[in-house]
């Protein structure tokens, strides 16, 4: 991989600045353009209003809200199962995810650790709901860029990720299926062997799709240099995921706090990339994906018997306090904080999550780019409308 | 083409045959280049099947789609300039309908036998820039205006390349009537092996590659979709039209792409002459148009690979691509078939 | 840096994937791309899904007993549960009457159910059962709402739970026929 030299990129910036000059002289007038709550280029609901000069950007602010359901709020009258159902539908791509850190707190409030078994199978399905969201991500950056092919490449692929979620917990999108003390139910006969082919089509499908984009001239031309992100600008918004290992940060929860997941057992690398460009974001998450498979080969392939479940009372009372527990979720870090007064119902639960602060670097990133470059910067900091707005 | 016949046809009689002979000559090729490649090749290349509902293998489907199309309510929005607004689809397929006027089907069965058949085929396709503009004017909307802007500045820039890669052959062939052309590659020879003629496309390989890709980008078809895919919002300069309107554009796009396939399929392929077949015999009337079409579909399937696998450039790449990269080797290439002309 | 240009590699993938579609068994059988592609051509074929699929909840109503334990614990509040009290005959000559619960209405409303599953996970005795039904849906959103006898209906369609892969200690349940 070749950094983008810092030449490049102040020849980019100085580029734009002589176009920007260009066009005061000329008094080319601005435009408002609404990206508008229903556009093909945002992962649902999301406006983005973009203040425009000729083709450039002068300004951007997005509006997000569109999708807000009220999810802190629901919590606060919802019993603990209830709530983790609720909770699968904040990313609705890599749905198992979200219930993880949300269970962890809980866990860390009653002062109950779900036994081996359940820990390894929760980091299973942990990984193979990155796996499902980052394959969407893979197919869907390329078609706002134009390549119709690669998104059928990643549904299809993606197919059968959620088969397998779907023989496990009884549900493809939205499995609801960790309990606080361990997870809901065992696996099944043969599941084990049967997801062991799925990562076979998943390493086939990361290969050819770094066939068909990751050397395309045209794709590098389009995502080089474009929407760099210099990593003290993103640790200052709070960027996290892959956004900020693009930019060369190391940071990864599931290495530094695992928490109940069982990623300190493993073999496994975090990737990072120096450039911070649209590029290096792509990158990052192809790579993160066949990291994952590498470790589902590692879990698969070490489960420990036991009981999947701990002990616990059948009505669930947490005790009095607070607890944070944040994980490395596919979009980013997502962390919940739970506050309970000894009921039956949390008293607040705040949710970190990983998509609303990624958004809020778009004012920043967007400033002086062509109006073009807008969709591949959006495209590549991924970002899903349930997580923004919950 | 009258002494070939067995009935002596009035003027009156001639003329309506040659209508309804160019209609089918523009609406065949479209509809089964619209069917092979977007329906079904598209899919197979997608790992899905494609329409396959609408008659035997979904062949159809064009015709359901034509249907609906009709049915549709004919929208014209308020601010829009109503007579440019209703004439801009037609200025498309009027310029379509042109090319195909030069295009030789066979010894004897051709429209109009101009002395400078591919200057006129290149000026007449010329004139769908006016019409896209027209659209991208009259809609009155200002993203269908900047749709239309880009799409005449994309389209303006790639016509040099275009006009530039042909003139190579036209300096090999050594005249500029495409049935003059035709001849030339089946009467040329390699290096004096004459068992299948000179196809230009030999020697020529440079230029077909840069009509190729000049080609893509006067389709407006991805890698060189920026004004029809992301134009700010939805369909660049054909937002604004529905019914039959779009259909008219729908059809015309495809049209197009078959004329232009058929100008390179004479220029670089042999046309509708076919190695090992004496060309004067009568059936090669019959045979020509299918061998024309057959290289038609040969063209069209490599346009619309490339369509299908690569993403699109931005506005300033594509026009850099045209200016620093095609033009001068287009030019490079003209040079060399000049001094190699004079050489051989 | 690979000497064949990224954009000639891009091709002979698309190609690739053509060939798969069209030739699935390769170039010798002839062309088949109902086989190859990944289409599953509804209604005419149809996919079975796992045993564990959340298709539909069924109602085994002999075990019963209307504790409300599900309609209580229902995200949506989307059960409807009615039941009297009467005595029953005693079990031995000579003994007290039962007070037994009957149900008079038992009903699952599926346009508001999540199919999240904590009624049948929650019910203590074994009266609600996933089935991996999916086929019914209707012009009218009132005949979403499944009664008691249709619900009992669904009981034919639960498959049996599935054996535990190896290590696991959970014990296989009985579905009640």
């Amino acid at each position: 991989m070749t950094a983008v030299t810092e030449r490049q990129q102040l020849a980019y910036i100085a580029n734009q600045a002589a176009d920007m000059r260009v066009n005061v002289e000329l008094e080319t007038e601005g435009m408002t353009l609404n990206i508008g709550p229903q556009h093909p280029a945002t992962h649902g609901t999301l406006r983005i209003i973009v203040k425009l000069d000729g083709e450039q950007v002068v300004a951007a602010d997005p509006v997000p809200g569109y999708m807000h359901r009220g999810y802190e709020k629901l919590a606060e009258v919802r019993t603990y199962p209830q709530v983790t159902t609720l909770v699968n539908r904040i990313d609705w791509l890599g749905s198992f995810a979200n219930e993880v850190p949300f269970i962890l707190a809980a866990e860390r409030l009653m002062d109950v650790e779900a036994p081996p078994r359940a820990q390894w199978i929760r980091t299973i399905l942990f990984e193979l709901s990155r796996i499902a969201n980052i394959a969407l991500f893979l197919g869907d950056m390329a078609v706002q860029l134009g390549a119709v092919t690669p998104v059928f490449y990643a549904f299809r692929d993606r197919e059968y990720v959620l088969n397998q979620i779907e023989a496990i917990t009884g549900g493809r999108f939205h499995p609801n299926f960790d309990r606080i003390g361990g997870l809901k139910d065992d696996i099944p006969k043969g599941w084990v062997a049967e997801t062991k082919g799925v990562l076979v089509k998943m390493r086939e499908f990361c290969d050819e799709l770094d066939e068909l984009l990751m050397g395309n001239e045209i794709f590098n031309a389009r995502t080089r240099g474009v929407g760099v992100i210099p990593p003290e600008v993103g640790l200052s918004y709070g960027l996290s995921g892959a956004n900020l290992r693009a930019s060369g940060v190391d940071w990864d929860h599931r290495r530094d706090s695992p928490c109940g997941l069982v990623y300190d057992k493993l073999d496994w690398k975090v990737w990072t990339h120096p450039d911070g460009d649209s590029y290096a974001r792509y990158w990052v998450r192809l790579q993160e994906t066949r990291e994952a498979i590498l470790m589902l080969e590692q879990l698969l392939d070490g489960i420990p018997s036991g009981p999947i479940m701990a002990k616990v009372p059948r009505i669930i009372k947490v005790p009095a306090g607070e607890a944070y527990v944040a994980t490395e979720n596919p979009l980013g870090e997502m962390g919940y904080y739970v506050v309970s007064k000894g009921d039956l119902v949390p008293f607040r639960v705040k949710i970190r999550s990983a998509s609303f602060n990624n958004i809020s670097i778009v004012p920043w990133v967007l400033r002086g780019v062509y109006v073009p470059d807008v969709i591949t910067i959006l495209a590549s900091l991924y970002f899903i409308l349930g997580d923004i707005d919950r | 083409m009258t002494s070939q016949l067995a009935v002596e046809l009035a003027y009156w009689q001639q003329t309506i045959l040659r209508s309804v002979g160019v209609i089918a000559a523009v609406l065949l090729p479209a509809g089964t280049i619209v069917y092979l490649f977007l329906f079904k090749m598209m899919s197979f290349m997608q790992s899905r099947l494609g329409p396959n509902e609408a008659g035997p293998y979904g062949s159809m489907q064009l015709l359901a789609e034509v249907g609906k199309f009709l049915q549709k309510e004919d929208l014209v929005p308020d601010g829009a300039d109503r007579r440019v607004f209703t004439w801009a689809p037609i200025v498309v397929v009027a310029s379509t309908f042109l090319t195909y006027v030069v295009v030789p089907f066979g010894p004897d069965a051709w429209f109009a036998r101009i002395p400078a058949g591919i200057y006129f085929a290149l000026a007449v396709s010329s004139l769908s820039v006016i019409g896209v503009l027209m659209a991208g004017w009259s809609s009155a909307n200002k993203y269908s205006l900047m749709g239309g802007l880009r799409a005449a500045g994309q389209l303006i820039a790639y016509e040099l390349p275009l006009v530039l890669a042909v003139l190579g052959v036209v300096i090999q062939a050594g005249t500029m009537d495409m049935q003059g052309i035709v001849a030339a590659q089946r009467n040329g020879e390699i290096f004096g092996f004459g068992g299948i003629g000179n196809p230009f496309i030999i020697t020529q390989i440079v230029g077909f590659l840069i009509f190729l890709v000049a080609m893509q980008a006067e389709l407006t078809q991805p890698p060189f979709d920026m004004p029809v895919a992301e134009s700010e919002l939805v369909a660049g300069y054909m937002t604004e039209y529905s019914g039959f309107r779009f259909l008219l554009f729908f059809i015309g796009e495809f049209a197009t792409a078959g004329a232009f396939s058929a100008i390179a399929a004479t220029l670089f392929l042999g046309g509708w002459s076919v190695p090992g077949i004496d060309p004067d015999n009568n059936l090669m009337n019959v045979l020509g148009p299918v061998v024309l079409l057959l290289k038609i579909l040969l063209i069209m399937f490599l346009v619309m690979w490339f369509r299908v696998t690569y993403p699109r450039f931005r506005e300033d790449q594509l026009q850099i691509f045209a200016w620093k990269y095609l033009i001068p080797l287009s030019l490079v290439n003209i040079a060399a078939t000049a001094v190699l002309k004079v050489v051989f | 840096m690979s000497l064949v240009p990224g954009v000639i590699k891009g091709l002979a993938v698309t190609l690739g994937e053509a060939r798969k579609t069209v030739f699935p068994d390769g170039f010798l059988k002839p062309p088949a791309p109902s086989k190859g592609a990944v289409t599953v051509q509804y209604p005419r074929v149809k996919e079975d899904p796992t045993p564990r699929a959340r298709g539909v909840i069924a109602l085994h109503e002999e075990n019963c007993t209307a504790c409300m334990l599900c309609a209580r614990e229902c995200p949506d509040w989307c059960i409807y549960i009615e039941a009297h009290k009467y005595l029953a005959p005693p079990r031995r000559e000579g003994g007290k009457p039962r007070q037994r619960n009957e149900l008079d209405r038992f009903d699952i409303d599926f346009s508001l159910c999540m199919y999240c599953g904590i009624c049948v996970e929650v019910c203590p005795f074994e009266a609600l059962f996933w089935s991996p039904e999916y086929e019914f849906s209707e012009p009218r959103i009132a005949d979403l709402l499944h009664d008691k006898s249709r619900l009992a209906d669904w009981m034919t369609t639960v498959p049996d739970f599935e054996a535990y892969e190896a290590g696991s200690e959970a014990k296989v349940k009985k579905v009640p026929r």
